[in-house]
């Protein structure tokens, strides 16, 4: 059976592989060559996938693929304008603000952390590190993950943080992604952030667009380890404008005793955004939380896979994943539980509840749970419905407008999620951002 | 105030309210009894605009608009208030953010400023002492986790906060203890004036014992089938609703 699409992009990427392996040749150690080399086979073998695709069933790239991308741009194409910086900054949060555009760092236009808890770079700068040593491209799958194996041979830019062993990071870095471009391009960032033990730190990623009228594909990668007891906050806000399409891989792995939480809100605007979320449990006495909210809009595409893998005993995981549809908007959950053979005294919990504002609207929900162990305590379910005409008629009957009284059960139906983001002033920049995409 | 001419009104395709008449006047205290079916509640809920209710034909007047071509919503902004039989509990809605929105909308109907919080939580305050209703309102959802008994009291201390012209009390006594009672019913007796109105809809006489009616109608086969003074509900009290049967066949005969 055919697993492909057949573009032209395809053969472009041929043609930039040979070039980007030229660079490397010159530029990068011999392991990180063989690395790009290996998994540009595994790309070759892959293609981009079609539909017949299991994890792509319900996402047909096709039209995506079939436009002209600029995949190798000149340094001119990383410049933004002030406005869309100060636009993208999340109002009344202290933070550090660490700019990338087009999936390359901006320095300059960033703010500097002093002290030496952390460190932050941009990927190519910190390729002599032991830290990217020891963490690159280890833990992300290339033979099973077309866009990843794609990613892995041809990234170019993206960012490296390592927070030091034991250090609290006083204020949460901000990064904040931005699309600016004027013509068609295709650009791949490939990130790394390592936590050091004992270290606690909250990251918060904005994604966003400086508002192309062009057609962008981001295909992202970033791999996460949260070392011994070290906690991280991480939180994902998804924004951006139709013409932007992002694959985004998280690959994480924690641990003993670690935490790691993940806050996913994404908003109407992207035309397609397709997340993998992996969280690897790679010791004992792990606890990880992902929490989604996608509001869903106009004709947008958003799927989210996700993979939570209990490898070791005495472990919690608990995810819980949200949706409001409008529109014609097309929303994916495939939610994935593995609890290995060793994992005995597991706690795995998983939720997807779906809330449709439109009848055109469409969700394929798909939790999975496949369980190794016999003495673990987990679950999965699914909901997908309609407000409540009581709810609704009871705020109503109170002098309460339609539009406001949904608006009202909408923030109430996610409030779930956005209750636990531990940082006040992203709740209330998410929920700004709910009552925007409810507008359009 | 309200004025019901010959309202009939039905649920899913089963007629209620069978030519139902009503004048309400400001000041006054009207009681609404009637068996299991008769059409109480279907008349509140028409009353409020709830969509599962058809009316079929029929006016509905308060102050001289017309009510039943009025949203849910606007009829609450002119002043209609229902206290509903089974209050809704809305997790993620916070009682005070959802009072606030409710009553700000109201004023910005009536083109009056939005309340300033200070001033909003002052009332909240004051109105919570008048109604004697303690529970802890702020960062707690709507109804979540009150009790029957809370959830009722709830329901007088919002008709405290949006001081209706007409409230409309759907059962508020059913479920409640005796103590529970004396409250709400001390509540709305603050509450009155001479000009507002009040319709309550209850089952059991002893709610007349603690707020005297002006009028008791007896409600059957959805119409109203007598009217008379609060001794009236004694009446009923002591005989039941059996009597009205055969006055109700006297009536089709005759």
């Amino acid at each position: 059976m055919i697993k492909q699409i057949t573009t032209s992009l395809y053969d472009q990427f041929i043609a930039d592989f040979e070039l980007r392996s030229i660079i490397s040749a010159s530029s990068e150690a011999a392991e990180l060559q063989a690395l790009r080399k290996n998994a540009f086979e595994h790309f070759k073998q892959l293609g981009f996938p079609n539909t017949k695709v299991e994890d792509w069933k319900y996402i047909n790239l096709a039209p995506f693929l079939k436009d002209e991308y600029i995949t190798e741009p000149e340094d001119d194409f990383f410049t933004v304008s002030d406005d869309a910086i100060a636009k993208a900054k999340i109002p009344s949060l202290d933070c550090y603000n660490i700019i990338l555009v087009n999936g390359q760092y901006q320095a300059d236009l960033s703010d500097t952390i002093a002290g030496s808890d952390i460190f932050v770079s941009s990927l190519s700068a910190a390729m002599n590190r032991p830290a990217f040593i020891a963490h690159f491209g280890k833990y992300a799958a290339i033979d099973k993950n077309h866009f990843t194996a794609l990613n892995t041979a041809l990234f170019r830019g993206g960012l490296f943080i390592e927070v030091k062993r034991k250090a609290l990071i006083d204020k949460p870095l901000h990064i904040i992604h931005i699309v600016s471009a004027d013509s068609n391009l295709f650009f791949q960032p490939r990130h790394l952030f390592v936590i050091g033990a004992h270290a606690e730190v909250s990251i918060v990623e904005s994604f966003v667009s400086a508002g192309n009228k062009t057609n962008v594909f981001v295909n992202n990668v970033s791999e996460i380890i949260v070392h011994e007891q070290a906690q991280l906050q991480h939180c994902y806000i998804q924004t951006g404008n139709v013409n932007t399409k992002q694959v985004h891989h998280t690959e994480v792995v924690q641990k003993a005793s670690s935490l790691y939480n993940n806050y996913k809100a994404s908003f109407p605007g992207t035309g397609l955004l397709r997340n993998n979320i992996n969280v690897v449990l790679d010791g004992q006495n792990i606890e990880s939380h992902l929490f989604g909210l996608y509001l869903a809009g106009g004709q947008q595409l958003v799927d989210n896979h996700t993979i939570v893998d209990h490898q070791q005993p005495h472990c919690y995981s608990n995810e819980l994943y949200k949706g409001v549809m409008k529109d014609e908007a097309v929303a994916v959950f495939n939610g994935k539980i593995f609890v290995r053979q060793d994992a005995q005294k597991t706690n795995a919990f998983q939720k997807n509840n779906n809330l449709m504002l439109s009848k055109k609207a469409v969700v394929d929900s798909k939790p999975q749970l496949e369980i190794f162990a016999d003495d673990v305590k987990c679950s999965h379910g699914s909901t997908i419905g309609q407000f409540n005409e009581d709810a609704l008629f009871y705020l109503k009957a109170r002098g309460i407008g339609e539009e406001k009284a949904k608006a009202l059960l909408i923030h109430a139906f996610a409030y779930d999620v956005t209750e636990k983001i531990p940082m006040p002033a992203v709740q209330a920049h998410i929920n700004h951002l709910i009552e925007e995409g409810l507008k359009g | 105030m309200l004025s019901i001419k010959n309202l009939r009104a039905s649920v899913e395709g089963k007629e209620i309210l069978r030519g139902l008449n009503l004048e309400v006047k400001a000041g006054e205290i009207h009681a609404i009894m009637g068996p299991n079916g008769s059409g109480k509640s279907t008349l509140a809920a028409v009353l409020a605009g709830n969509e599962n209710y058809e009316v079929t034909g029929g006016e509905v007047w308060f102050d001289g608009k017309n009510l039943l071509d009025m949203a849910p919503e606007d009829r609450a902004r002119e002043g209609v208030f229902l206290a509903f039989q089974y209050p809704v509990e809305i997790p993620g809605v916070s009682n005070i953010n959802f009072l606030r929105t409710a009553m700000n909308e109201i004023r910005t109907y009536r083109n009056q400023p939005a309340l300033e919080a200070k001033e909003f939580l002052k009332t909240v305050k004051e109105k919570q002492k008048l109604v004697e209703f303690d529970a802890a309102l702020t960062n707690r959802s709507l109804n979540e986790g009150f009790s029957g008994g809370e959830k009722k009291r709830n329901e007088i201390f919002q008709l405290a906060m949006l001081e209706p012209k007409l409230a409309i009390l759907d059962e508020t006594d059913s479920g409640l203890d005796i103590d529970a009672l004396r409250i709400v019913s001390k509540g709305v007796n603050k509450l009155r004036s001479d000009k507002n109105a009040f319709v309550l809809i209850t089952h059991y006489q002893r709610l007349l014992d603690y707020i005297v009616p002006d009028f008791v109608h007896v409600l059957y086969n959805g119409q109203i089938a007598k009217t008379g003074g609060k001794e009236l509900a004694l009446e009923l009290e002591e005989k039941g609703y059996d009597w009205l049967k055969e006055t109700s066949k006297e009536t089709e005969l005759a």
